[in-house]
């Protein structure tokens, strides 16, 4: 384990995060609010920690795969619990439990809140709560590296573990350039949907608050009154929040008009899966008294399968009352969750789309023993080692699952609300149904629940291996 | 520049280490997907997989926006393919392809012509060469020339009783009176660029730069051997002895080969009529004595497996004392064969290598100076290139030791109407100068990169 460069990229992340606390300090200013001082002496504070640790340069800058994963998971924790003093010290979130798991759900773009109303809670936190699930959305270290040098040659290492999807691969031959033109699609794409929310009539404040919260693909919503906007508004973030889930290099792909190789499979089952739920649900929730005809549902059906399906959690309608069949075909849509290489959580469309195929082949050859089958994607095999990780990150996620219903279980709560409260944290999604539906919050549940569920959130928007290999001892031997 | 690097075997991925400089994008592209992954995972390139002489993955690997394709697959046809589909599909592409075998090296001329190739490497002719420069001159370890030979810059060995021990790099030139320059001083695993109060103990292996008759009768003053071998023991008939022999056979020196394969012998025998073949294997300590191992002037293993070839060096240096020449196919455990005292170690995948970025970084226009040729004189830490002054420029406005030039750099030799001359602070650069400069400063394009 390189531990000197653990701790130089830590210290990076620290004054990046400092950096990044100059957007609520701002917003403090802007309102005159008395968290001013404390934002900005947070924000000094992370940036001189920062200043002197990355002071020490290793000398060794050699990172293998296990210092990878290592130090993408205790970057997310560093960066979680320093985002949560903002919100304890104050006095916002009393207890530290909560601070933090309002900070983890912000970072890792779930959502989920512990706040029962948003009433009297100070415009700069909530800016901070809605700016982390921006900088968690694309991740922080692909931030730090699309602007510094870390590692050289080894930092694809650190893309790994921080980007989603089962196989991570760049734009170009540069991981600097790569990183760089992804944050520069997210920055392009944020900034229309800001402007577009701002054309429909929505207040500034809220404009940038939902924007960038659509595009982590997080879900706080920044309003004590829920969504209030206009139907022009609540559209133009739908099909943001169904853009988010697309898996950037498609975009990069079109810009560089190779339109035939940009619509890769994942994206055709990603939209076909939108079409199916849109037009079934729609048509299972017409009827409802909450709709004022077919028009309606339709705009608020789609809006919760883009707000579910990637992963962001907004919510405009109590979608807990629907009718049965609609409740479970948006809880199979959490677990689906968006395209790779997305800034959405979930199992991702292209694992699904590698099980099926898989189970498919598995199957022909218990009939035919002898058949030889290979699995492609877009015209190309894919590799056996993608297969294995992703049988093996289905075995995380069901044993993961599995310890979460357990201890959840000890707070008397429903199944139905254990179930969704843990797919809505370890998808990243945030409302799930009954008692953690959209209309209620997280403080239903227990101290050790909590933690539970934060150990959920960080390991499922790391794609769980870093969290589970930072807690396993084989990570530890020497 | 974009460059797309076709086959991930060694020499593929010493090139993505040693191209991988700041404005270089590379692709790597290799028909096997482990080989790529260990390529991306440690520099920072991008891998396609797939058949590097397909129209559609040298699309993938962006060939329409590339400007070099390096072809150094196992193959020569599949190079050749390579390099031929991208100049068609490329619109600026330039192509290199590495071609090995002696036939189509016959035709290397033919083949850059017609293909429209920009370079033809021969990794297996490049050893040769090297390795003929070396027994030519067995005193030195490593020979490199400058200026079509007419400068050498060459390294070797300070045994224990070396009357150069003790001496300062200073007090050779008053005391020798010779016309040379010492550039760099290897001592254990630390390298120096020489400066005047440098002084030399036993075991340093030192590089000079002079002309090749200065060199000459510098050996002979300190007691070095600096005639050209007069018999060879090769162990090993593969293509580089083959022309190995075909470079020795011009300069007179009588070659004795002893390969293995019946087959092989009688084909050496038939295309080398000159030299004594030996069909048996090398390996055997009777062949070797049989052909007077501790007797002959010099004893080159060429075999294909490395271990085989350092274990021959190593009985070759227990039984004689005269040149010893060894080729190490893995470059990996380069810092261990050091160790071994081995005299001098051939790398052919080095060669290539240095070659290629050479070329690469030449390719980079710059304005008043042109890089010509380039070597890794101690890999990884010091270089010597050479420069020809095109233009008038900062360079040439006044004298050596006026120009701010950075610390670890050696204006080395300078190459001027036909004279070598090994330059003092009082000289002036011009126009049409070629330049010899030995520096610590890697990645140089241009010699206005010298200046602070």
């Amino acid at each position: 384990m390189n531990l000197r460069m653990t701790g130089y990229i830590i210290g990076l992340l620290l004054a990046f995060e400092g950096a990044f606390m100059a957007v609520p300090t701002l917003t403090a200013a802007i309102y005159r609010e008395p968290q001013l001082f404390l934002f900005a002496l947070t924000a000094l504070l992370c940036l001189l920690a920062g200043f002197l640790i990355t002071r020490f340069k290793p000398q060794n800058k050699t990172l293998f795969a296990r210092d990878g994963f290592f130090i993408v998971a205790l970057s997310w924790i560093v960066l979680s619990v320093v985002g949560a003093l903002p919100f304890w010290i104050s006095g916002c979130i009393p207890r530290f439990v909560d601070a933090l798991f309002e900070s983890v759900s912000g970072f890792t773009t779930t959502g989920a809140s512990i706040l029962h109303t948003l009433e009297g809670m100070p415009k700069c936190m909530l800016m901070w709560r809605s700016f982390t699930h921006w900088v968690g959305g694309m991740g922080v270290l692909v931030f730090i590296m699309a602007l510094l040098p870390v590692a050289g040659g080894q930092n694809m290492y650190l893309m790994k573990a921080e980007s989603p999807g089962p196989s991570v691969s760049k734009l170009v031959p540069r991981v600097k350039k790569t990183a760089m033109l992804l944050y520069v699609i997210y920055f392009v794409m944020t900034v229309a949907e800001l402007v577009l929310l701002l054309i429909g009539g929505m207040p500034l404040f809220d404009a940038i608050n939902i924007a960038v919260a659509t595009a982590g693909t997080g879900g706080f919503s920044c309003n004590p009154a829920g969504m209030p906007y206009s139907p022009f508004c609540i559209n133009v973030i739908t099909v943001f929040m169904f853009l988010f889930g697309v898996n950037f290099s498609c975009y990069y792909l079109m810009l560089h008009r190779r339109f035939k190789e940009s619509f890769t499979a994942e994206l055709k089952v990603y939209l076909g899966i939108i079409a199916f739920a849109i037009i079934t649900i729609t048509l299972n929730v017409r009827h409802l008294p909450m709709f004022r005809g077919t028009g309606e549902a339709l705009m608020h059906s789609s809006f919760t399968i883009g707000s579910l399906l990637s992963s962001t959690g907004f919510a405009t309608v109590d979608f807990n009352q629907w009718p049965e069949y609609s409740r479970t075909l948006l809880v199979m849509l959490m677990f689906v969750g968006a395209c790779a290489g997305s800034t959405g959580g979930g199992i991702k469309v292209s694992r699904i789309i590698i099980l099926f195929k898989n189970m498919h082949n598995e199957l022909r050859i218990m009939t035919h023993p002898r058949q030889v089958k290979t699995l492609k994607m877009d015209g190309h095999p894919v590799d056996q080692e993608i297969i294995r990780s992703v049988n093996v990150y289905l075995a995380c996620f069901f044993l993961i699952y599995a310890v979460n219903m357990l201890v959840l279980s000890f707070d008397q709560l429903d199944l139905t609300t254990n179930f969704t409260a843990t797919v809505a944290t370890l998808n990243n999604i945030g409302p799930g149904l009954n008692m953690v539906g959209p209309t209620s919050n997280f403080d239903v549940y227990s101290t050790a629940s909590k933690c539970m569920l934060i150990f959920n959130m960080l390991a499922g928007r790391l794609e769980l291996f870093p969290i589970v290999l930072l807690f396993s001892p084989a990570t530890w031997k020497k | 520049m974009n460059i797309i690097i076709v086959g991930c075997g060694k020499v593929g991925r010493v090139l993505a280490e040693q191209l991988n400089e700041a404005d270089n994008n590379i692709t790597v592209v290799d028909i096997n997907g482990a080989r790529v992954a260990e390529v991306t995972d440690h520099y920072d390139v991008m891998g396609v997989i797939g058949n590097g002489a397909t129209h559609a993955v040298l699309q993938e690997a962006g060939i329409g926006k590339a400007d070099l394709l390096i072809a150094v697959t196992g193959s020569d046809e599949r190079n050749l393919l390579c390099c031929l589909i991208a100049k068609k599909a490329g619109v600026k592409c330039q192509t290199i392809a590495r071609v090995r075998s002696p036939q189509y090296n016959a035709e290397a001329p033919y083949l850059k012509e017609e293909l429209g190739l920009a370079m033809v490497i021969n990794p297996e002719l490049a050893a040769a060469e090297e390795i003929a420069r070396v027994l030519r001159f067995p005193s030195a370890i490593k020979i490199d020339t400058f200026v079509k030979g007419k400068i050498e810059l060459l390294k070797f060995k300070l045994p224990e009783d070396s009357p150069l021990c003790g001496m300062t790099v200073r007090e050779i030139g008053a005391s020798l009176h010779c016309d040379l320059l010492v550039c760099t001083i290897e001592r254990g695993d630390e390298a120096y660029i020489a400066s005047g109060d440098f002084r030399f103990e036993a075991k340093d292996i030192i590089s000079i730069i002079a002309e090749p008759k200065t060199a000459y009768v510098f050996f002979r003053k300190i007691h070095y051997k600096a005639k050209p071998v007069k018999d060879v023991l090769i162990a090993g008939g593969g293509d580089i002895t083959h022309y190995l022999c075909e470079l020795l056979d011009k300069s007179g020196i009588a070659v004795t080969v002893i390969e293995k394969d019946a087959e092989r012998s009688v084909m050496l025998a038939d295309s080398l009529k000159t030299v004594n073949v030996i069909s048996a294997d090398a390996i055997d300590q009777d062949v070797l004595m049989q052909e007077h191992i501790e007797k002959v002037e010099a004893f080159v293993s060429l075999t294909n497996l490395d271990e085989e070839n350092i274990l021959l060096s190593l009985f070759a240096k227990s039984v004689s004392d005269g040149k010893i020449v060894t080729k190490i196919n893995r470059i990996d455990f380069d810092s261990v064969i050091e160790h071994l005292d081995l005299d001098t170690v051939v790398y052919p995948k080095n060669l290539t290598s240095d070659h290629i970025v050479r070329y690469v970084r030449a390719m980079t226009k710059t304005i008043g100076t042109g890089l010509e040729t380039l070597y890794q004189v101690i890999k990884g830490k010091v270089e010597a290139a050479e420069f020809i002054v095109t233009d008038e420029s900062a360079l040439t406005a006044a004298p050596l030791m006026q120009l701010r030039l950075k610390d670890g750099v050696l204006v080395a030799a300078v190459f001027r109407e036909g004279r070598v001359l090994i330059p003092r602070g009082s000289d002036q650069l011009q126009i049409g100068d070629s330049v010899v400069v030995v520096t610590n400063h890697l990645g140089l394009r241009d010699m206005h990169d010298l200046l602070q």
